[in-house]
C-alpha cells in the first residue's frame, strides 16, 4: 500500500466519510474510491453495494479478483445530559471504539473533571447538534429527564439519518413525550424510531448497568439490522 | 487499552513516517467459525512490533514473521490458514475455521 493511500484512508475516517479500497489480488495495484466520487467508478455498482451493507470482502471482475477493504466512519454517540449514566457510557464507547460526545447546558455538570473519556459540550443540543453534523453512523441519546434539553436533541435526531435513538424515561414519561413530540408534528412512525424506555431489559438498576444495557441496544441496532430503516432510505 | 481500527491504521502510518518498514495484514476471506471479521487489520513493523488482530491470537505469530518478510522484499503474500491439527507444532485456528490474510508493505 502506497503511504498516500494509507493517508488518504486515516483523513477520510477522521473527516468522518466513507471509502472503499480496491485491492487487485494478482498485482497488488490499489486505489482509494472516495463516497463523493464512487458514481465514476468502474465497479460503482459494486462498491455502493458494498458500502450500503458495511461490509469488506472479494469481489470478482473481469480484471480478475479484487478484495474491497469498506471503511465507514466510526460510530459516534452523542448524548444529551452529563448524567451519571453518561459517566459509564463514556469509558464504554471507547472500549468499543466508538466516539462518544456528551452535550448538556448545565455547567456544573458538563465539566471536563467529569469526562475524562469525552468532549463535553456545555451547550444545547439545538445549538450543538447541527454542528456536529448528526449522520447514519451516529447514535443518540437522551439522558437528561429533562424535556427542555432532550427534546431538542430528539427533534433534531428524529430529522436526522441516525441510526439509533433512545431515551430514557418510564413509560408514563415517555408517553407525555410522545404528546410533545406529536404536536411539534412527528408522525407515529417517526416516533417508533426512539426506544423508550432505553436499553435492552437486563434489569438494569445501576448507572453503569443501565449504560450496558443501552450500549447493548445500540450494538444490536448496529449489528443486527444493518439495513435499519434509516439506512434503507439512504 | 483495547486498539481500534482508527488506533491500528493511523499506527501504520506514523511508523512508516518515522521511516520504519511497516507492513499491513487483512483478513480477506474466512470460512466456519473464524474470530476475526473479514476487513479486520494488523499491522507490523519491521522490529516485529505489532497492533490490532487478525485471528485473536490462533496465528499472530505466523503473520508476524510472514510480515517481517514482506517488509523485506516487498512483495504482497496471500497466508492461508486452517485448523491446527496434531501432526505438528504448526500453528492453526483451534475454533475450525479457515482464514486468508493479506500482506502488504507500505512503500
Amino acid at each position: 500500500m502506497k503511504l498516500e493511500i494509507l493517508a488518504a484512508l486515516n483523513a477520510e475516517r477522521e473527516a468522518r466519510r466513507a471509502a472503499v479500497l480496491v485491492t487487485e489480488i494478482a498485482t497488488g495495484k490499489q486505489r482509494l474510491v472516495r463516497e463523493a466520487d464512487l458514481a465514476s467508478d468502474p465497479l460503482a455498482e459494486t462498491l455502493a453495494e458494498r458500502l450500503r451493507m458495511g461490509k469488506s470482502g472479494m469481489a470478482e471482475t473481469p480484471a480478475g479478483d479484487v478484495f474491497l477493504t469498506v471503511q465507514a466512519p466510526p460510530v459516534r454517540i452523542v448524548v444529551t445530559g452529563a448524567v451519571h449514566i453518561s459517566q459509564a457510557l463514556a469509558p464504554m464507547a471507547r472500549l468499543l471504539g466508538h466516539d462518544l460526545t456528551i452535550v448538556d447546558p448545565r455547567t456544573a455538570f458538563a465539566t471536563p473533571e467529569r469526562f475524562p473519556d469525552a468532549p463535553v459540550h456545555a451547550e444545547w443540543p439545538d445549538d450543538v447538534l447541527p454542528k456536529l453534523g448528526v449522520d447514519r453512523y451516529t447514535a443518540f441519546v437522551a439522558l437528561t429527564h429533562d424535556p427542555k434539553i432532550d427534546d431538542p436533541g430528539l427533534i433534531h435526531a428524529l430529522r436526522s439519518r441516525c441510526f439509533y435513538i433512545g431515551a430514557l424515561g418510564s413509560r408514563k414519561t415517555h408517553a407525555k413525550r410522545v404528546e410533545r413530540l406529536t404536536a411539534a408534528g412527528f408522525t407515529d412512525k417517526d416516533i417508533a424510531r426512539i426506544h423508550a424506555p432505553i436499553g435492552l431489559p437486563i434489569g438494569a438498576i445501576s448507572p453503569a448497568e443501565i449504560a450496558l444495557s443501552i450500549m447493548g441496544e445500540i450494538t444490536a441496532a448496529l449489528r443486527l439490522k444493518p439495513a435499519s430503516a434509516a439506512q434503507a432510505a439512504a | 487499552m483495547l486498539a481500534t481500527d482508527n488506533d491500528i491504521m493511523n499506527r501504520a502510518e506514523a511508523w512508516r513516517r518515522e521511516g520504519k518498514g511497516v507492513a499491513i495484514a487483512t483478513v480477506v476471506e474466512t470460512w466456519g467459525s473464524a474470530p476475526r471479521p473479514v476487513g479486520s487489520h494488523l499491522v507490523i513493523d519491521d522490529d516485529g512490533n505489532f497492533l490490532g488482530s487478525v485471528s485473536g491470537g490462533c496465528v499472530e505469530g505466523a503473520v508476524v514473521t510472514e510480515a517481517v518478510d514482506v517488509i523485506t522484499s516487498g512483495a504482497p503474500k496471500m497466508l492461508e490458514f486452517g485448523v491446527a491439527d496434531e501432526t505438528a507444532w504448526k500453528v492453526g485456528l483451534s475454533c475450525g475455521g479457515r482464514i486468508r490474510v493479506y500482506v502488504e508493505r507500505v512503500d
